[in-house]
């Protein structure tokens, strides 16, 4: 559908957003919908990345806080720039 | 607001209490006395075994853990009766005792000096006269907010924080505020967003217990006892391969669950009744899902509703367990264990205030007697916290 989102971002403070459908292939322009007001922008996607995963919204640098939901949710542990895919490889916990 | 003013079918049991669904529950103190349990379930039809690993040897905190939970299971509103097999004849008359207060048919048997041939000979005749009883009770008309329904999320991914775990704090935005009992937990899978949860507190002071509860659950639990980093247990598996990193993320996802709106109004221990009346509560809990289930439902509460991204399958053997999830490829590959699907919202052609009022709906027909995909299934995870080794 044509205004159906591919990536879904919590909060206007948010530098990652969540894919949320299958199949996404790189250098797709992806619809990207802010839940909390519905306002729209686009970003293209620089890799495959799978339903349920982050995308950075801006380029990232080690040591730099991710944010979702508007919270810090960890640590950048190695650089992603904006389209890559943001996981376990690049991100970490600042708990345990 | 919606579904505040609809009624549900229902068993009023003799202590007031509302119950959907109506069991005669066979319940072993111990390990030991299981396969006696199990035995007369499988002759008595219309009973349920509840076997489990423990009982024996505990002590302390530990025991009044133990005794909490067994006691509160077949105190249970979706409990009828109860038969209670122990490997002696005292823990097994306080589990009795403390069922019995509720006014509900109980009776205890002993294993040691009859041997299991006698004693599920004895508690078959039992069993039998208890599910003769039971089946005469009639469903009567009651409020859909004199439910007590509890909430876990499990198998979290991305999704849940963005459909289910919403669809779930809508539902208690609406409900809570006219009189439903609701309960959350997971005291470990709240780091990250502990912060925001005590937050949500009704008054400074519970705000201090919460914080209280949850850092000595880092200090005594996580801290005393992890090895390494934790990263490799929480976030599980599941949640990495559904897309989330961080426990901070999966937190914030959880918290989701309880709304917008609501304040929870106390910090019960694990298994403890709520004892403020109607509203939310927050319970010390394992992130566990069987574990954190069956504590819930020690604690009274007779529906579950439970928020899945990757597809957890856990169910209860007393307490339905609702499955919600907002992952449609979850929805497409595992449909036999989803009851509510919400995946719309995330391809916004579904709000999170229709998904809530949908889960309601799915709430009333589970409260009326529908069964849900757990319970078909055969899922009867009954799974007791233990807090350290026996004596």
């Amino acid at each position: 559908m044509e205004n159906t989102p591919h990536l879904l971002v919590h909060d206007r403070r948010d530098n990652v957003g969540v894919v949320v459908v299958e199949n996404l292939v790189a250098d797709t322009s992806m619809l990207c919908v802010v839940t909390a007001d519905n306002s729209e922008f686009r970003c293209t996607l620089k890799q495959a990345v799978p339903i349920g995963h982050k995308v950075a919204l801006q380029d990232l640098n080690p040591g730099e806080a991710v944010i979702k939901y508007g919270q810090d949710i960890g640590r950048v542990v190695a650089a992603v720039r904006k389209g890559e895919h943001v996981h376990v490889h690049n991100l970490k916990t600042k708990r345990w | 607001m919606s579904g505040a003013t609809q009624t549900i079918w229902a068993f009023r049991r003799e202590n007031g209490r509302i119950g959907v669904r109506n069991h005669v529950a066979i319940l072993p103190l111990d390990d030991i006395s299981n396969a006696a349990c199990e035995a007369v379930a499988a002759h008595i039809q219309g009973t349920i075994a509840l076997p489990h690993a423990y009982g024996r040897l505990q002590f302390g905190a530990d025991l009044d853990l133990h005794f909490r939970i067994m006691i509160g299971t077949g105190a249970n509103p979706n409990v009828a009766a109860c038969v209670v097999i122990g490997i002696e004849p005292v823990w097994t008359q306080r589990v009795v005792d403390g069922i019995a207060a509720t006014g509900k048919p109980v009776c205890g048997f002993s294993i040691e000096g009859n041997g299991d041939i006698a004693t599920v000979a004895a508690a078959s005749r039992k069993a039998k006269d208890f599910v003769h009883w039971a089946s005469e009770k009639v469903r009567e008309e009651c409020p859909l907010t004199s439910l007590w329904v509890a909430a876990k999320c499990g198998e979290s991914d991305t999704t849940t924080g963005l459909a289910s775990c919403p669809t779930v704090g809508n539902m208690y935005d609406k409900l809570v505020p006219h009189g439903l009992y609701g309960c959350f937990g997971e005291t470990s899978e709240l780091t990250g967003a502990e912060h925001l949860a005590a937050a949500r507190a009704i008054s400074p002071e519970i705000a201090q217990k919460f914080m209280k509860t949850w850092s000595d659950y880092q200090k005594d639990v996580i801290e005393a006892h992890k090895t390494s980093d934790l990263s490799d247990s929480q976030p599980t598996k599941g949640n990495i391969a559904g897309g989330l990193t961080t426990i901070e993320e999966k937190a914030l996802g959880n918290l989701e669950k309880i709304g917008k709106q609501i304040s929870f109004i106390d910090v019960l221990t694990p298994a403890e009744p709520p004892a403020r009346g109607p509203g939310l509560y927050f319970m010390d809990t394992s992130s566990a899902a069987a574990e954190c289930c069956t504590l819930q439902a020690a604690a009274g509460y007779v529906i579950h509703v439970f928020p899945t991204g990757q597809g957890n399958v856990i169910g209860n053997p007393i307490m339905p367990v609702l499955k919600v999830s907002g992952n449609p490829r979850t929805v497409r590959l595992m449909s036999e264990h989803i009851d509510v699907d919400v995946s719309g919202i995330i391809r916004r052609d579904m709000t999170v205030d229709r998904a809530g009022d949908v889960l309601i709906e799915a709430i009333v027909k589970t409260a009326n007697g529908r069964l849900t995909a757990a319970e078909v299934l055969g899922h009867r995870e009954f799974v007791m916290t233990k807090l350290y080794r026996s004596a």
